[in-house]
C-alpha cells in the first residue's frame, strides 16, 4: 500500500486517492487547425514508461484536490510530489533492472 | 515429432518415464530469419505455429526474454469467452473460440478446454437492460447465449447467494454455455511444441533491446544474444508493448497496469461454471485440483511490479464472501499479478505500424488468454500478405485517428 504525501493534507493511504494517468499533456492550442492524428496523439496516445513516470492524482477522499506525482512504475517508490501548474521536477532516470528488456 | 497418444504414454510409462523427446528444442539463435515474433507468450507462439501451418513460412524465430508463458499467458485465470457487444468482437473472439474448441486435436497437445458455462450475474436495473442488450446481440451473431431467471441461476449454482437482503441483490445472469476455461500452460507448451515441429526456433532467455531500421524499414532486431536480422517483425509482448513500440519510435494508445489473481486451498467440487459479478466486482471458478481462482478489478495506477495492490485484494474477497458465504472461511494460497496492456477502447490492435515491415499485436488487457488461438491466426494472415484478414481488418493502430473505435469497456463483464 502506498502513503502518499498529499501537498494539503499531508500523508494518507492509497485508498483515498484517484490516480488519473499521465501529467503535463497539453490540450493543442487550436484544435480545429491540427491533423487527425495530432488530435488522437493528444487524446490517446501515451507515453507509459518502465521506470520514471509523471502523474496527475486526486484526494478523492479527502480534499478532492489535484496535484502531480513523479513516481517510479517498477518500483512503486514516488520520487517527488508537486503542484499542478509546476514544472516536471529534475530527477535522474534510473536504470531500472530489466529496462530495454 | 513423436505424438502424444494412449499408446506412447504407456509405452514411456514402461520406461519410468525417462524417455520422453524434449517438447521443443533450445537452438542457438541463426544470424537472419525471414520473421521473428517478439514475445513467447500464448500470441507470440501460436502467431509462429499458423505462419508456419497456414503460410508456409518457417523461417521463423521467437524471441522471448524470460520462459515461454512466463509472463500474462502463465498468469491469467484462463476463462475462455466470446460475450461481446460489438460485431467486430463477437466475429473475432467466435472464432477464436472455435479454435479453441478443435485445438487439442489440431496440436496433438491436451489444453484442457472445458466448456463448463460462463455466467455473468447482473445486480441493478441497468445492467439487467445492458445484459438483455448484450445477449440479443451476440444471439443475432449467431452465439450461443441465454438469460437465467434467479431461481434457475439458484439451481445451476446453489451456493450462490440469492438472497434479498444483501448490499446488490442478483436479478438475473447472461450464460454463455460454450465458455469456461483451458488450461494456460498447456496452450503456450502445445504451441510451442508444434511451431517447433515445423521448424520455427524458439529462443528462450533472449531480450529484445533495440529494433533495427534501414531507410524507414525493419531490419531486424538487437537483443541480449546478438543482432538478429530479419525481414519482418512482429510484436506480441502484452504488458510491454509500450516499451517495445518504443524502441521503433512509436507511440501507443496502450498503459500498462497490473492485474491480480489469488488460488485458494484446494476443496471439494463446489462450484462447476466460471461465476463472474461486474458490480460487486469479483469472479470465480474451480480449477481440476480444487483450487477456487479469483480474478476481479486491475491495479489503478501504471505499473511494470508483476504485483498488485492490497486493497484490490480485500475489495475482491469481500464481493466473493458476499456472493457466497460458504467461502468465508477458506484460506488463500497465492496471489500473484501479470502486467496487462491495456487499449484506450479495450479493443486489441493487431495489425500494421508506420514503420515498414513491422507489426503490432497487443492492447488485450485484462482478456487475452481466450483470443490466443484468433489472435495468432491473424496476426500470422497479416504479417505474411503483409494485409490484414477480414476478421481484424478493425484492429487497426489508425482506428484512434479515424474515430472507429470498438468499445468494449463494458462487455468486458469486469469493469476495468
Ligand atoms: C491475473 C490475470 C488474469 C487474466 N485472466 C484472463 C482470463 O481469465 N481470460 C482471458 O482471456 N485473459 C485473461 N488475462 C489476460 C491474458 O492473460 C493476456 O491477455 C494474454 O495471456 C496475453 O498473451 P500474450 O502472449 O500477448 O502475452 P504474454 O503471455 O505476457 O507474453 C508476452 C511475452 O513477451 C515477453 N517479452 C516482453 N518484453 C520482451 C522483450 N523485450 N524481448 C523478448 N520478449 C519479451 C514476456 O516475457 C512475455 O513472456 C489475464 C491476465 C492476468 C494478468
Ligand atoms: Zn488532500
Amino acid at each position: 500500500m502506498l502513503l502518499i504525501e498529499c501537498p494539503f493534507c499531508g500523508p494518507r493511504a492509497e485508498v483515498e486517492f484517484r490516480c488519473s494517468g499521465e501529467g503535463h499533456i497539453a490540450r493543442p492550442e487550436t484544435p480545429e487547425n491540427i491533423s487527425d492524428e495530432a488530435w488522437a496523439d493528444y487524446v490517446y496516445m501515451r507515453t507509459n514508461p518502465k521506470g520514471l513516470h509523471f502523474e496527475r492524482w486526486m484526494h478523492q477522499h479527502g480534499c478532492r484536490r489535484w496535484f502531480c506525482v513523479a513516481r517510479d512504475t517498477v518500483t512503486h517508490k514516488i520520487r517527488a510530489i508537486y503542484k499542478l501548474g509546476e514544472a516536471k521536477p529534475a530527477l535522474d532516470e534510473p536504470k531500472t533492472e530489466g529496462e530495454g528488456a | 515429432m513423436k505424438r502424444y497418444s494412449i499408446f506412447s504414454l504407456a509405452r514411456n510409462a514402461l520406461g519410468h518415464h525417462a524417455n520422453w523427446q524434449a517438447a521443443w528444442r533450445s537452438p542457438e539463435p541463426a544470424a537472419e530469419y525471414d520473421v521473428v515474433i517478439v514475445g513467447g507468450g500464448g500470441h507470440g507462439l501460436a502467431t509462429a505455429y499458423y505462419l508456419a501451418k497456414e503460410h508456409g513460412v518457417t523461417n521463423v524465430a521467437v524471441l522471448e526474454k524470460g520462459w515461454l508463458g512466463g509472463g500474462n499467458t502463465g498468469r491469467n485465470t484462463t476463462v475462455v469467452r466470446s460475450n461481446y457487444l460489438w460485431d467486430e468482437s463477437s466475429a473475432f473472439y467466435d472464432f477464436s473460440l472455435r479454435l479453441y474448441e478443435g485445438l487439442s486435436k489440431d496440436l496433438n497437445y491436451n489444453v484442457m478446454l472445458s466448456q463448463r458455462g460462463l455466467v455473468m450475474l447482473f445486480h441493478t436495473h441497468h445492467e439487467e437492460m445492458m445484459a438483455q442488450r448484450l445477449a440479443e446481440a451476440m444471439r443475432l451473431g449467431g452465439i450461443d447465449s441465454e438469460i437465467l431467471s434467479v431461481s434457475e441461476l439458484k439451481k445451476l449454482v446453489p451456493i450462490l447467494d440469492t438472497g434479498r437482503d444483501i448490499r446488490y441483490p442478483v436479478r438475473g445472469a447472461v450464460l454463455q454455455r460454450r465458455g469456461g476455461t483451458a488450461r494456460h500452460d498447456a496452450v503456450a507448451w502445445g504451441f510451442a511444441r508444434a511451431a517447433d515441429d515445423r521448424g520455427v526456433d524458439i529462443v528462450q532467455n533472449c531480450a529484445v533491446t533495440g529494433i533495427l531500421r534501414e531507410g524507414g524499414r525493419v531490419a531486424g532486431v538487437e537483443t541480449t544474444r546478438g543482432t538478429i536480422r530479419a525481414k519482418k517483425v512482429g510484436i506480441a509482448v502484452a504488458g510491454h508493448s509500450g516499451v517495445l513500440a518504443g524502441m521503433a519510435g512509436l507511440r501507443l494508445p496502450i498503459e500498462s497496469y497490473p492485474l491480480q489473481a489469488l488460488v485458494s486451498e484446494p476443496v471439494k467440487p463446489v462450484l462447476d461454471v466460471v461465476i463472474n459479478s461486474g458490480t460487486v466486482h469479483v469472479y470465480v471458478s474451480q480449477s481440476d485440483k480444487g483450487e477456487l481462482v479469483i480474478g476481479a478489478a486491475r491495479d489503478s495506477y501504471n505499473s511494470y511490479a508483476q504485483r498488485g495492490s492490497f486493497p484490490i485484494i480485500e475489495d475482491q474477497m469481500a464481493a466473493l464472501v458476499k456472493l457466497f458465504p460458504i467461502f468465508s472461511r477458506l484460506k488463500m494460497m497465492r496471489q500473484w499479478a501479470g502486467i496487462v496492456d491495456v487499449a484506450a477502447d479495450a479493443s486489441p490492435i493487431i495489425g500494421k505500424t508506420p514503420v515498414e515491415g513491422l507489426y503490432l499485436n497487443g492492447g488485450w488487457g485484462t482478456g487475452g488468454f481466450k483470443a490466443t488461438p484468433g489472435s495468432g491466426w491473424c496476426f500470422a494472415w497479416t504479417i505474411a500478405k503483409d494485409e490484414p484478414h477480414d476478421l481484424n481488418a478493425a484492429y487497426t493502430l489508425d482506428r484512434f485517428s479515424s474515430g472507429a473505435l470498438i468499445d468494449e469497456h463494458a462487455a468486458s463483464g469486469v469493469g476495468h
